[in-house]
């Protein structure tokens, strides 16, 4: 995989090869704690495990305690543990499960005791069968037996699976599916060794399932699969795997008896297991293994929704359907997923192990919550991995940036590029320069160090930082950065104290803080002149469209108050930002609102060939000291354009309108175009129509992505030259080419909004919002940054709305409180564990105000030639916004279905080389994960399912590239909660709770027909109402009588005067406020047709345009594993 | 003589024709021996309060290249109600209209004292008149302010059906929409990019991009409403204009220290030719360019915006050291020649301290019959009364402007046309009376003269044809028909027509008789002419030696002398002055450019060729008038022994009006005598040459600048330019005469000139 790697490939280079790590498995095994699930725990064995998996706490004693931290021992433990719990499956595995540990051996061996350990073996085994998505079919069959099954399974899915399971399995299988199927049922069961074999891609089975054809058959099976996948994958799914055909094949049949699931349980248990194996396992495997098991336990609570009871008749239909054969829901689609990879991911239906076994990000960010929510994060120590994103909490400066400017993927560098290529773990670092504080943190400190600037390296060029060293005296420094020893300035001279700091440290922002800012003299001025305060023009479309949906309108009402908000320092009373106004179809009209004037005067520039600024003076002007201008011009907007039918717009000249305007008033700035449709009219940046539906799946499909070349090329460049940053407001009908349009707003550090369809009653609210947000938010123009690094490593890659024209420096017309730029590290030598990583970043930049500015962050980080450091001190948050960001790149230049292989195959290579080189010993068929990394794959197996990667042709090429565009300039947060949105459940509130209520995992199964489910990724957000909506919920939230009685395009709940309905919509409007974004409030029913849209963010589920589950894709990384490691 | 003095007199009062020689040489050889060539100046509207316009149609002779209008020269059959063509014998039956004629009861035509008769031609749709404002804003507040008062006020001088329009420039280019309601709207253009009229009407939403409109079918038909929104009625637009010329503002872009503002005047001029080709093709209309300095920028670019770098001199052109002027001349050549063939005429009006590119921009108004004005500022009486002159009015209430003139010259088969000098464009019409021999604008027998006033003169050259051994019959007369059509200020079209006829005479029995028949006034001027028009393309001295070798020859031809003995020199009465004109005309500032700008010629040529004879008569050779206590004001010597101590001169230039109190008068002057009663006389001598003054001023196109100077005055050059130097520091004390001030100059006086002159007319080997 590393190798393929995009070509962007540098992350992907690094990664080291891999490391086939645990094969066993679903990683979600390391993850143990949180899988506490696993109904199955109720048996002793699986007790401990669960309690391993859940909280490390209870079970594994000792073992799991600290999650993280301690993860390895804990693992170890933990495993030990498993080890014996495990035992019995041993035994089970006898049957089924040595075999298969043998096989992996090394799985095996260790198996057992590693915790982590999902039944891996099994799973392993379930991998490849799971494939076989029989799942579908078997819906209905299966989700009763199988839910049943399986709940009851799991927890015994260690060790139970033996007995029971098996002989269910086998019984199952052999029923339904014909004999061969049975057979190869029965050969793994039999053989553990079979089903091992397969999985490994030892003889037959193995390869099969792994191969091609499982997969295929997977997908194939898919349906059939469906249902029984479960049972045959685990079973069978070896075997059946195996012979991908048969697989399927019984799979379907397995399905369709129950028997299936039954054996899946039974069998897989073991085997299966390897479905289940994960669940079995510790706590994945536990889970897995529970999922089988589940039947039996029924469900325990966990589960249960998903699988069982619920799944079966009400709830989900669909889904139930596919899990219905739960268990074997998940597994087919595992199967699918990996091996068709597309195909099979959509698989079908998959039946799951017990979902609720697999590492659950709600968990972890719950768990990360109450560890270190509310508390003081002090970046006094050095490596200190923060709290996760999600989490409240309040940092204080103590040398060490905020992880809310930087964020590193991992703490702790490998010290040797060796390391690093070895366990390619992407190294980045997540810098938002420009982040908002929190009202009770400390605004940045601004040094001024007179005339000649501040003190710098002389080599190098860092800025002075809490890094430098004082010598002689104080007379001199030594750089922390590139070592050079200089002089200390005359009037920065200051003597040290007994511990060689200076007597000043604390009185100085810049010897004792993590971030702050300089004054930046002349010398950091373009032309060496002070900058004018920056400027805001809006550029309003007032072609047919826009008058016709009454945007112009609206708009310019909008103004009128907005303008009077724009950003302003602190202590100040008016904003020093000039505003000017600019309407547009396929000329442009500029107006002159000077304040002397009692009528704005407008100037028509028909010469788009060649656009230029028809006036300076007048066009920029102070809000306040026009305003009545201002309005008069507003009133006359929307009417002058009234009988308007102009049709046609142009788009590049806008641009180059506004960047001229700029460039004659010698100001940075930012516009804010409003536009409507692509642009046609003869003029620089004409576009076409090249949207071509066909290439989606090709080699070619790469082109929907790249902008045309030509103008907009040549326009970004200057317009970054000027610092102007265009903000595009689009508001389309249709196909707008936005690949293209967006070039310069994605290169300017600018943002793209899009309206599909603008209706002004459905859509005219959210678009405020955004404007408003836009228009307010705490920015800065025309801005450098440069990454200085210690030596040893280096920044080599940029990910953002930027432009680079050189290799260091990073331009931005301007940054926002939103924006962030990721920048991966390479190494250039070996790094000293002993002085650690250094990274300054140093943002240059304009004001609003109009005043030259450094922004610095400075960051220290670990280093260490122990890989499980390395581990240890990941952030999954950051590994994925940099993998977004980076396939996202990739995308550009070669086949998305690559990009997708290089994903999973890099996480595979991640995985298993924690599993090589961290964990201990366990079987092969043990799926392992890394705790800081436990939630990986969900977030992986989500990217891949985002509009950009899936290639479906369902998609509208422009929804794809603007969220492919979007992503480029995303910090962390707004990547986590793309990747995972946050469902709440609304229907149970507690009226009298400060606090929201909690989220759910994102996955159909945690729907309750009779629920209400807020679900929101900072970009969408609907309100879910399950068929079965109690009608005094409705009245209270919607003053209506039932559920039938909701009209469509509700764009906000109605105002009423009960506590739920209060509470609904402060909730509601407190996420509106949070997020960088607004979102439109979209109100689906269950099994309406809108629902569609709700379902592709249940990322956990299999998706709509194709991409597997969470469960599925968690089998078939564990595969990849195992192959790597074997 | 005084016959012809009177004969003369009367033709030019009648038919507005001053022809240098009044009987003319049957021979195309006598002819050429004659030097100065049969020619003429024509003012075709000359005003003729007792010409009454008939509202009928001409009656033409129906050949098909003959197509000249029935006169009283022309045979006329009243029985058979027939007329033959006096130009090419055609006989013509009368149209049915003249079915009542008879030799009592004749149309006016064909009476002699109608020998200039204008027709009112009722076809057509009358167009209205078009004044396009193009206006400059980088202009000093001051300037610009009193521009702006100008031009509001002008706008209640204008007729009210008038269509008017405005355009402003500095660094871009701004064009008024002047209908629109609440916000005033305008089309900017970049000062710097040359467009073609299609791009600037597509630009302005004249006409709907190419690429839009549907193949086959024509060009959509044009929304009346929206060149409306451009050029509207003044009486519609009166206060919305007022106001929209109060709002305007100095071109808001900042001017770097050092540089010259941007001045996108070639761009602005484009835009305005491109607007009304567009609109208004073959209507009248006058493009009123003002401008406070060079255009600096895009094309027609006259100089950089450096203030280092000066704007060119002559010296630099000598030099070819001017880098802008032959594409900038260029460019504007195009521009006036697209604009003439519209009938479009432009005006500039160009007050500045420095050069404004007159040079280049010449031509606008050259070719177009347009106005030049320069001034120094635009807060000058020069310019507010000049500009207010420009909308002046006749007996009849009507502006003394006309428009789309089309001048056709027909000739009687002895004679042909070489061609116009003039404010016009040649249309490019062969015909039988065009000569191949061209003498100014010439090859043509028709020419485009955009805007007429009564004064505009043409030059108009003939070759006598006939060859020496074919001679015309004695009594025959020669014919010359001049044919103007145009638009008068009312919008209606008109035709005039003026038929004249000269006796033929055989020179070499008859040089007598054609001696005494020549005006050597109109002569002067033509001559003048032919050098001012050869200058605009040749090295200055070889145009004065030419001048000096047609001279030569004419003295050597008509001058009484014994060979080789200058002393027995003579010329007769009528060629007496001509000499003498000759001196001034080499001296003026329309063949030395010493001393004057490249504007300044520019703008002192183009008014040249445009006067009537009196006013050029003035230019060639200032009038000079004395004020003293000796006697009633008398003209005297253009010489420098007229400028004594107690004598108040007036020096009329025609560009300059100079008052000059001599030492003394100016010693009593500053003493205050005027201001005691007892020296009431002092103050009316002092107020005689005031009032004299005021009276040219009253009435003269463009005003002229006013100087009151006296002796050792810095602004007593203008007069001391003009004077003869028979008096310089050669050889004042050789003299030693008290008459008379020294003129400080090496040129030769008129005695130094004559005497030379005589040398060479009497010099055997010339």
């Amino acid at each position: 995989m590393s190798q393929q790697g995009y070509v962007a490939a540098p992350p992907y280079s690094q990664a080291q090869p891999g490391m086939g790590g645990y094969q066993g498995g679903f990683g979600a095994g390391s993850a143990p704690p949180l899988y506490g699930h696993y109904g199955g725990p109720p048996q002793a064995f699986s007790a401990p495990q669960t309690g391993m998996m859940k909280s490390p706490v209870s079970s594994s004693a000792g073992m799991s305690p600290p999650p993280v931290s301690s993860q390895y021992s804990p693992n170890i433990q933990q495993n030990g543990a498993h080890p014996q719990r495990y035992p019995a499956p041993p035994a089970v595995s006898a049957p089924y499960g040595q075999p298969q540990h043998s096989p992996f051996n090394s799985m095996g061996s260790s198996g057992p005791p590693p915790a982590q350990q999902l039944t891996n073996q099994m799973s392993a085994m379930n991998m490849g069968n799971y494939a076989p998505g029989p799942m579908q079919s078997p819906p209905p069959p299966t989700s009763p037996v199988a839910q049943l099954h399986f709940q009851t399974p799991p927890p015994q899915a260690m060790g139970q699976p033996p007995g029971p399971q098996s002989p269910h399995m086998s019984n199952e299988m052999s029923p339904q599916q014909s004999l061969p199927a049975s057979m190869s049922m029965a050969g793994p069961p039999m053989a553990g060794p079979p089903m091992a074999g397969q999985p490994m891609g030892g003889p037959p089975m193995g390869s099969q399932s792994m191969g091609g054809p499982p997969m295929g058959g997977q997908s194939m099976g898919g349906p059939p699969m469906g249902g029984q996948s479960m049972g045959g994958q685990l079973m069978g799914g070896q075997s059946m795997g195996g012979q991908s055909m048969g697989g399927q094949s019984m799979g379907g049949q397995s399905m369709g008896g129950q028997s299936m699931g039954g054996q899946s349980m039974g069998g897989p248990p073991m085997g299966g297991q390897s479905m289940g194996g994960p669940p079995v396992v510790g706590p994945p495997m536990a889970g897995m293994g529970r999922p089988f098991s589940g039947p039996s336990p029924p469900g325990p609570g966990g589960f249960q929704q998903p699988g069982p009871g619920p799944a079966g008749s009400p709830g989900y239909p669909q889904q139930a359907g596919q899990f219905g054969g739960h268990m074997a829901g998940p597994q087919p689609g595992m199967p699918g997923a990996f091996p068709g990879m597309p195909g099979g991911l959509a698989g079908p239906p998959q039946k799951k192990l017990d979902p609720d076994s697999i590492p659950s990000i709600i968990q972890v960010i719950e768990d990360d919550k109450a560890k270190q929510g509310g508390q003081v994060f002090s970046t006094n120590i050095r490596g200190q991995v923060p709290p996760l994103v999600t989490t409240d909490f309040t940092v204080q400066d103590q040398g060490n940036a905020s992880p809310r400017f930087m964020r590193c993927t991992s703490y702790s560098l490998p010290s040797t590029a060796e390391l690093a290529k070895q366990c390619q773990v992407p190294l980045a670092s997540i810098i938002k320069p420009f982040a908002n504080l929190p009202k009770n943190e400390t605004p940045l400190y601004v040094v001024n160090h007179g005339e000649t600037g501040p003190v710098r390296c002389n080599r190098c060029k860092a800025y002075m930082c809490p890094y430098m060293q004082f010598i002689d005296g104080g007379r001199r420094f030594q750089c922390a950065f590139c070592n050079c020893v200089n002089e200390v300035p005359v009037f920065y001279f200051q003597h040290l104290d007994h511990m060689g700091r200076r007597a000043d440290f604390y009185e100085k922002p810049e010897l004792s803080l993590g971030s702050y800012e300089f004054v930046a003299t002349l010398d950091y001025c373009k032309n060496n002149k002070i900058p004018n305060p920056p400027a805001y023009i809006f550029m309003i479309d007032v072609s047919y469209n826009n008058i016709k949906s009454g945007l112009v309108k609206l708009i310019c009402n909008e103004l009128k108050t907005l303008l009077e908000k724009l950003p302003r320092e602190e202590g100040v009373d008016s904003s020093a930002i000039k505003v000017g106004f600019v309407t547009y179809n396929k000329v442009l009209h500029f107006y002159n609102v000077k304040s002397a004037l009692a009528q704005p005067q407008m100037m028509v520039v028909s010469d788009t060939a060649e656009m230029f600024v028809p006036l300076l003076d007048g066009f920029l002007v102070n809000y306040q000291e026009s305003k009545a201008v201002i309005y008069n011009l507003l009133d006359q907007i929307p009417d002058m354009f009234a009988d308007s039918n102009e049709s046609e717009t142009v788009f590049a000249p806008v641009i180059q309108a506004g960047m001229e305007a700029f460039k004659a008033a010698e100001c940075s700035g930012k516009l804010f175009i409003f536009h409507s449709s692509m642009p046609t009219a003869e003029a620089p940046g004409k576009l076409k129509n090249r949207d071509d539906k066909k290439l989606v799946g090709t080699d070619k499909e790469k082109t929907l992505f790249q902008p045309q070349k030509g103008v907009f090329e040549q326009l970004s460049k200057e317009c970054v030259t000027q610092g102007c940053c265009v903000d595009l407001f689009l508001f389309p009908s249709q196909y707008v080419d936005l690949a293209t349009m967006a070039d310069v707003p994605s290169h300017t550090g600018g943002s793209v909004f899009k309206y599909n369809n603008f209706q002004m009653e459905a859509d005219g609210e959210h678009f405020l919002r955004d404007l408003r947000k836009d228009v307010q938010k705490s920015i800065g123009f025309d801005a450098i940054m440069r990454v200085r690094t210690s030596t040893g490593f280096r920044a080599t890659d940029f990910y953002g709305a930027i432009h680079m024209n050189n290799t260091t420096d990073i331009e931005m017309a301007a940054v926002d409180c939103d924006n962030a730029v990721t920048v991966e590290f390479k190494h250039d030598d070996a790094l000293s564990e002993e002085t650690g990583a250094l990274i300054q970043c140093a943002l240059l930049y304009t004001t609003i105000s109009g005043q030259r500015r450094l922004r610095i962050h400075n960051l220290s980080l670990n280093c260490s030639s122990q890989l499980s450091e390395l581990y240890k001190s990941c952030e999954t948050d950051s590994l994925i916004n940099f993998f977004a960001k980076s396939a996202y790149r990739a995308i550009l230049n070669q086949p998305v279905k690559n990009v997708r292989d290089i994903l999973v195959n890099q996480t595979a290579h991640m995985l298993a080389c924690y599993r090589k080189n961290c964990a201990s010993p366990s079987a092969a068929s043990q799926l392992i994960l890394p705790d800081a990394m436990k939630v990986f794959p969900v977030y992986m197996n989500s990217l891949m399912k985002t509009a950009p990667l899936v290639g479906s042709t369902e998609l509208p090429t422009d929804d794809r590239a603007h969220q492919r565009l979007s992503v480029m300039g995303m910090g962390v947060e707004d990547t986590q909660l793309l990747l995972y949105p946050r469902l709440i459940p609304m229907h149970n509130l507690d009226v009298n709770s400060e606090v929201a209520p909690a989220p759910v995992r994102c996955s159909e199964e945690r729907l309750a027909d009779s629920g209400m489910f807020l679900l929101e990724n900072g970009h969408a957000m609907f309100l879910w109402l399950g068929q079965a909506s109690p009608p005094d919920l409705i009245q209270s939230i919607f003053n209506l009588p039932s559920l039938a009685h909701l009209q469509g395009h509700m764009s906000a709940l109605p105002e009423l005067d009960n506590p739920l309905s209060k509470k609904v919509r402060l909730i509601i409007c407190d996420l509106l406020e949070k997020r960088p974004n607004s979102m439109k409030l979209q109100i689906v029913r269950q099994k309406d047709k809108p629902e569609m849209l709700f379902r592709q963010f249940l990322v956990e589920d299999k998706g709509l345009h194709g991409g597997a589950s969470y469960m599925d894709f968690l089998c078939y990384v564990h595969r990849e594993i195992r192959q790597l490691l074997s | 003589m005084s016959t012809y003095q009177e004969f003369i007199q009367q033709n030019e009062d009648r038919d507005g024709v001053r022809f240098s020689w009044n009987l003319w040489p049957s021979s195309r050889l006598e002819a050429t021996r004659l030097v100065v060539p049969v020619s003429c100046l024509f003012t075709p509207l000359k005003e003729r309060p007792n010409l009454p316009p008939v509202q009928y149609e001409p009656v033409l002779c129906s050949r098909a290249n003959c197509k000249a209008v029935l006169n009283p020269l022309s045979q006329v059959d009243f029985r058979a109600k027939i007329w033959a063509c006096n130009f090419c014998f055609q006989r013509n039956p009368f149209p049915p209209s003249y079915a009542g004629i008879s030799e009592v009861n004749q149309p006016a035509e064909l009476m002699p004292q109608f020998s200039t008769i204008e027709y009112i031609v009722q076809r057509g749709t009358p167009a209205p008149l078009i004044f396009l404002y193009v206006v400059d804003t980088c202009l000093e507040e001051e300037d610009l302010q009193a521009l702006k008062e100008s031009l509001q006020m002008s706008l209640s001088l204008l007729p009210p059906n008038a269509l008017v329009g405005l355009i402003t420039f500095g660094r871009m280019v701004q064009v008024h929409e002047l209908s629109c309601e609440g916000i005033a709207k305008s089309y900017v253009f970049r000062g710097t990019k040359d467009l073609s009229s299609k791009q600037i009407q597509e630009m302005l939403g004249l006409i709907k991009p190419a690429a839009s409109v549907q193949q086959g079918r024509p060009a959509a038909p044009q929304d009346a409403s929206a060149f409306c929104r451009f050029l509207q009625p003044v009486h519609r637009v009166d206060m919305n204009l007022t106001d929209l010329l109060g709002e305007l503002q100095r071109d808001p872009w900042p001017v770097p220290q050092g540089k010259r503002p941007l001045r996108s005047t070639g761009v602005a001029l484009s835009v305005a030719v491109g607007l009304l080709e567009g609109t208004f093709p073959n209507t009248g209309a006058r493009v009123m360019l003002f401008i406070g300095g060079p255009p600096t920028q895009g094309p027609g670019m006259v100089v950089g915006d450096e203030l280092k770098t000066p704007i060119r001199s002559w010296h630099d052109i000598q030099k070819d050291n001017a880098r802008h002027l032959k594409k900038a001349t260029k460019y504007y050549e195009a521009l006036s020649n697209r604009s003439a063939v519209n009938g479009h005429s432009i005006d500039i009006y160009a007050c500045a301290l420095d050069q404004t590119g007159l040079l280049e921009m010449k031509c606008l108004s050259n070719l177009t019959g347009g106005h030049i004005v320069m001034g120094d500022s635009f807060n000058t009486s020069l310019f507010k009364q000049t500009f207010q002159r420009v909308f002046s009015k006749d007996y009849n209430g009507d502006f003394r402007m006309a428009f789309g003139g089309v001048l056709e010259v027909k000739t009687s088969r002895e004679l042909k046309v070489c061609g116009t000098i003039g404010p016009c464009v040649s249309l490019n019409s062969k015909g039988p009376s065009v000569s191949e021999n061209e003498m100014g604008v010439g090859g043509t027998s028709q020419w485009k003269v955009c805007s007429l006033n009564p004064s505009t003169t043409l030059g108009i050259y003939f070759e006598v044809v006939n060859q020496h051994n074919a001679p015309v019959p004695q009594g025959g007369r020669g014919a010359i028909q001049f044919v103007t059509q145009y638009q008068h200020s009312n919008t209606q079209r008109r035709i005039r027509v003026t038929t004249i006829a000269r006796n033929w005479a055989d020179a070499q029995s008859q040089i007598q008789h054609i001696e005494s028949s020549f005006d050597q006034e109109a002569a002067a001027v033509l001559m003048a002419r032919l050098g001012v028009f050869r200058a605009e393309s040749e090295e200055g001295p070889d145009v004065l030696r030419w001048l000096d070798r047609q001279l030569i020859r004419l003295c050597q031809k008509f001058g009484q002398f014994n060979k080789d003995d200058p002393t027995s020199f003579k010329l007769s009465e009528s060629l007496s002055l001509y000499p003498q004109f000759m001196f001034h005309l080499r001296r003026s500032p329309f063949l030395q450019v010493f001393n004057n700008s490249p504007d300044e010629s520019s703008y002192y040529r183009h008014h040249f060729v445009r006067q009537d004879l009196t006013q050029s008569l003035i230019m060639v050779q200032p009038i000079l008038y004395s004020y003293s206590f000796h006697g009633p004001p008398e003209p005297v010597l253009l010489d420098s022994s007229s400028i004594l101590p107690d004598r108040i001169l007036l020096m009329d230039t025609f560009f300059q009006l100079v008052i000059f109190h001599g030492e003394t008068i100016a010693q009593w002057r500053k003493a205050g005598y005027q201001e005691m009663a007892e020296y009431e006389n002092f103050k009316q001598l002092l107020q005689a040459p005031l009032d004299d003054a005021q009276e040219i001023l009253q009435t003269r196109f463009p005003m002229p600048r006013y100087v009151d100077t006296e002796h050792g005055g810095s602004q007593a050059r203008f007069l001391l330019s003009k004077v003869n130097p028979s008096q310089t520091h050669n050889n004042l004390y050789a003299w030693g005469q008290e008459t008379g001030a020294p003129i400080l100059t090496d040129d030769v006086s008129l005695q130094v000139f004559m005497d030379h002159l005589k040398k060479l007319a009497v010099s055997s080997s010339a």
